[in-house]
């Protein structure tokens, strides 16, 4: 990406071609899906069927949240074992606006969300005072998430808590976290969550017309979330970022104060999966605690490793190829599935560290190691030492 | 029902003698028909004065072998009619219809048993009949219970008849006979008395009684507040004794070795189900022994797992050495995998794990304070795999290399330690350890492919706060962990009392990175 001199130019935000694919993109999302699925007629083999379309609209959010990972860890080099906390945060709330908008078509007849009324709840619990506006809704949207992940990073990146120590205890604050949203008694629906949304903005939802819009939003969201991380990568920012990620003791000897640099790249990637979180909701109509499981977060991780760290097209590649084998595969062989994820693990991680994009460079002949791969792997020595200093990376079994 | 009646006949019998045309046939004839009422008021009536005639018949009537007729009882033996008071064999005629015993008199019936078996010669059986009354409050018992009394030899068998008649005292008529039956109940220790007198102080309308049973109430809290106390505590070391096990073999293998197994749990989980696949062996090879199959199955669950670890650590894990964010994934991926075979192998539902005979039961300290053989013996066994583990690292050969190793690796090369083999066998030994947490798991929950998820966010969080590469700290941080968690359950309820746990720990963690323990020298910032 740069090269060796003191103070490189600032790359272009995208070069033609990758403009190029980008208009292509945008014009797939906003024109071509939206024929194909509406006006084609439904047994033309060109038309999209709805399940397509859910699927393509799921996958698009699941790769807003790859790319947020992508910001955090292939660019800061921090893993965030518990970005489905972020994800779920956002979809709650979109959540909690979807179930005020059924009013009194639930089974109960009631003004009160079906779960509380089986709940003996005679009013709407104090976190719910905003639910029923849509723009407060999509403040909160962004709020939520932000404000959890600020007061989290703050506290922990001021601690310098670094490498494993992090991503474990991000993992028990989700786990906290789904534990929490599982009770009856916080107003979230338990363990079913909320479901049987009916409509958003007075609309009906289950119309062709809504999923396309919501489909349209999401992936313009999703292109314009690549373009402002793109442009935040290639600034001085997004330097410093990668400096953090490379030698971080380097960087503060170079009197930059890492900590506003990493809280502010937490909170945004938090922010990110919010949004998706948001959008998620209502294309695949359920949200439930089984979004904050350790699981779940952990194949965030992969989805950004399969693509290719650090390369931002990588995450969104990666997004659609892990989620598109799994519901492939839990449909045809759903015994193999698990199978096939734990292997894709330690494929990756064991021979593809710079993920699909990585591979298709190398296939190309002009990637290599070059001096990007030599930055990730300093980088990588440098993890290892942070937290225990227990193995010293250099003999025996050792890389 | 019938275990219990078969040995009260001849205990009656001998207590009674040949005294046995006692039963009349009136007497015979209201307890076995009429309303439901009368017929307790006649069975209380008889046995205030008991013979083996009358206890044959109650015992008859229980195991419905009573017919009526207009003009007889008869009690049926063998198809046979026999005269309920003479005991003359007699025709049976067409027109006898079984006695109808709904529940109530049929529960008559048993208490009535009892209290006549308060008067066999056995020890054993007076105190089998005391324990089946010990929750008895009703008054038509008194007769033979201070009958028992005078008869009774025993001491400790005295006091705790003692006890049950003040309990029926509690509820009698007379407000002085209530308050003394107060007084002597301040002196029990069972939450059933906290019980019976907060109930009875409810409906308690004489003042001086009221007093007394509150006196009594007090008293009987004061002694309970211990049993509970103790309860609490035990529990809390029994949850931290298995998160000592299932963090001993992370201490090795994150602590000294500093990977990130999140296969942990499924190792664990592997070495649950060879736990579940010797019981089967045992089963079906040596039902005789079955007794014994978990202590030949502690070296199999050992084994099986380590030598998976064994194998994780050669194909995978050497090559991820010092990138402890790849190895994160990689163990996932694995842990994926396992989970998945065992599915396939042993089927996505739970597997049963007996638990062996010696190991059910417990042992009753106090009314209130039971300590069940299996969790007795996992806190045993946690500190006894806790002493052999800290003797291999801190005392043999094997262990000094592995400290050597994880010390300064290029050094230990130097001086001719092959670190590869040492890393391949300390990883083992951690996974082998694991496999032991499953062992002991498999007798306290459920033995399942998800066995391994479900503590392996509490088995960092044990390690992270006791402090990396500590075995004393892991211990620390498991029991204390244990006995915070059983603590805040009582005052919280469970699933909060976890989050305020976990909550606690990444507090924690701001506070002091490096754990309660933290590495001093050189090491701690390397």
């Amino acid at each position: 990406m740069s090269n060796h001199s003191i103070l490189p130019q600032r790359a272009p935000l995208l070069s033609t071609p990758a403009w190029s694919a980008f208009f292509a993109a945008l014009l797939v999302v906003c024109a071509l899906v939206p024929v194909l699925h509406l006006v084609m007629p439904p047994d033309s083999p060109l038309h999209m069927s709805e399940y397509m379309v859910a699927l393509v609209g799921k996958i698009m959010c699941y790769a807003i949240v790859a790319l947020a990972m992508d910001l955090i860890w292939g660019y800061t080099g921090i893993l965030s074992l518990g970005h489905g906390l972020y994800f779920a945060l956002g979809g709650y709330v979109m959540g909690m606006y979807l179930m005020r908008q059924i009013g009194r078509d639930g089974n109960y007849k009631s003004d009160l969300p079906d779960f509380m009324v089986f709940l003996d709840w005679k009013e709407l619990p104090w976190h719910w005072s905003l639910s029923s506006s849509f723009t407060a809704t999509l403040f909160l949207v962004v709020l939520v998430p932000g404000i959890v992940a600020f007061v989290f990073g703050y506290f922990a990146f001021r601690s310098r808590i670094k490498g494993v120590y992090f991503s474990i205890i991000t993992q028990a604050m989700t786990f906290a976290a789904m534990l929490l949203f599982f009770r009856n008694e916080t107003g979230f629906g338990g363990n079913n969550g909320f479901t049987d949304f009916k409509r958003i903005l007075d609309m009906p939802l289950a119309t062709r017309n809504m999923r396309m819009t919501l489909f349209v939003i999401t992936g313009c969201t999703l292109l314009l979330f690549f373009l402002l991380s793109r442009w935040m990568v290639a600034s001085k920012f997004g330097r410093v970022l990668q400096a953090i990620r490379d030698a971080e003791t380097r960087v503060m000897f170079s009197g930059y104060k890492p900590l506003p640099y990493k809280l502010s790249i937490w909170v945004i990637s938090a922010v990110m999966c919010g949004i998706a979180g948001a959008l998620y909701v209502p294309q695949v109509g359920i949200i439930n605690p089984s979004e904050m499981s350790t699981a779940a977060s952990i194949e965030m991780a992969v989805w950004a490793a399969v693509g290719g760290r650090a390369t931002l097209v990588g995450p969104i590649i990666g997004a659609f190829v892990v989620n598109g084998a799994k519901s492939w595969l839990t449909v045809t062989a759903p015994e193999y599935w698990l199978y096939f994820l734990g292997a894709l693990f330690i494929v990756v991680t064991l021979f593809l560290p710079d993920g699909i994009v990585g591979l298709w460079k190398r296939l190309r002949g002009r990637g290599g190691r070059g001096p990007k791969a030599a930055a990730q792997q300093s980088a990588a020595l440098e993890e290892g030492q942070a937290p225990t200093g227990a193995v010293a990376p250099a003999t025996g079994g050792a890389q | 029902m019938f275990r219990f009646l078969l040995p009260l006949a001849t205990a009656v019998t001998l207590l009674c003698g040949t005294a046995a045309q006692a039963l009349t046939a009136d007497a015979a004839r209201a307890m076995a028909a009429g309303d439901t009422d009368d017929r307790i008021a006649a069975l209380q009536k008889a046995t205030a004065t008991p013979d083996a005639a009358t206890a044959a018949f109650v015992q008859a009537m229980a195991d419905d072998a009573v017919k009526i007729t207009p003009a007889t009882v008869l009690v049926m033996k063998d198809d046979k009619g026999f005269d309920a008071s003479t005991g003359a064999e007699t025709p049976v005629p067409d027109d006898a219809e079984d006695i109808v015993n709904n529940n109530r008199m049929r529960g008559a019936f048993e208490g009535t048993l009892a209290s006549l078996k308060l008067l066999s010669p056995e020890r054993s059986e007076r105190a089998a009949a005391i324990e089946a009354l010990r929750e008895e409050t009703d008054t038509g018992r008194l007769p033979i219970i201070d009958r028992a009394l005078a008869a009774e030899t025993d001491d400790g068998l005295k006091t705790r008849l003692q006890s049950i008649r003040s309990r029926i005292l509690l509820s009698s008529q007379d407000a002085t006979q209530r308050s003394a039956a107060a007084a002597e109940l301040g002196n029990s220790a069972s939450p059933a008395t906290r019980t019976l007198l907060i109930e009875q102080l409810k409906q308690e309308t004489d003042p001086a009684a009221k007093a007394a049973m509150q006196k009594a109430l007090a008293a009987v809290e004061g002694r309970l507040v211990w049993g509970e106390r103790l309860a609490a505590l035990f529990s809390g070391i029994s949850l931290g004794s298995i998160l000592l096990l299932v963090a001993l073999g992370l201490a090795i293998t994150y602590g000294l070795m500093g990977v990130i197994n999140m296969a942990h749990g499924e190792l664990m989980m592997i070495g649950a189900y060879a736990t579940y696949v010797v019981q089967g062996l045992f089963q079906k090879y040596l039902p005789g022994a079955f007794d014994f199959y978990l202590v030949a199955a502690v070296p199999v669950a050992f084994m099986a797992s380590a030598l998976v670890g064994a194998g994780l650590e050669r194909s995978v894990i050497r090559f991820l050495y010092g990138r402890p964010l790849e190895t994160l994934l990689a163990t996932w991926g694995i842990s994926l995998m396992l989970q998945q075979l065992v599915r396939s192998v042993f089927g996505a539902q739970n597997v049963g794990v007996e638990n062996p005979a010696w190991m059910s039961g417990g042992l009753q300290l106090m009314d209130n304070l039971a300590l069940p053989w299996n969790r007795v013996i996992i806190v045993a066994f946690a500190f006894a795999v806790l002493g052999a583990m800290a003797w291999l690292i801190g005392r043999t050969r094997l262990g000094l290399f592995v400290r050597g190793v994880t010390q300064n690796r290029p050094i230990a090369s130097c001086m001719g330690v092959n670190t590869a083999r040492i890393d391949t066998y300390a990883f083992a030994l951690g996974s082998g350890i694991a496999g032991l947490a499953g062992c002991a798991l498999s007798q306290v929950g459920n033995v399942g492919p998800d066995l391994g998820q479900g503590y392996i966010v509490d088995a960092f969080m044990v390690v992270v706060l006791g402090g990396v590469g500590q075995l004393a700290g892991t211990v620390y941080a498991a029991l204390g962990l244990g006995v915070l968690n059983k603590l805040l359950e009582g005052w919280t309820g469970a699933v909060l009392a976890k989050i305020a746990v976990l909550v606690i720990i990444i507090v924690f963690i701001q506070k002091r990175p490096q754990g309660i323990f933290a590495m001093k020298g050189r090491s701690a910032e390397a």
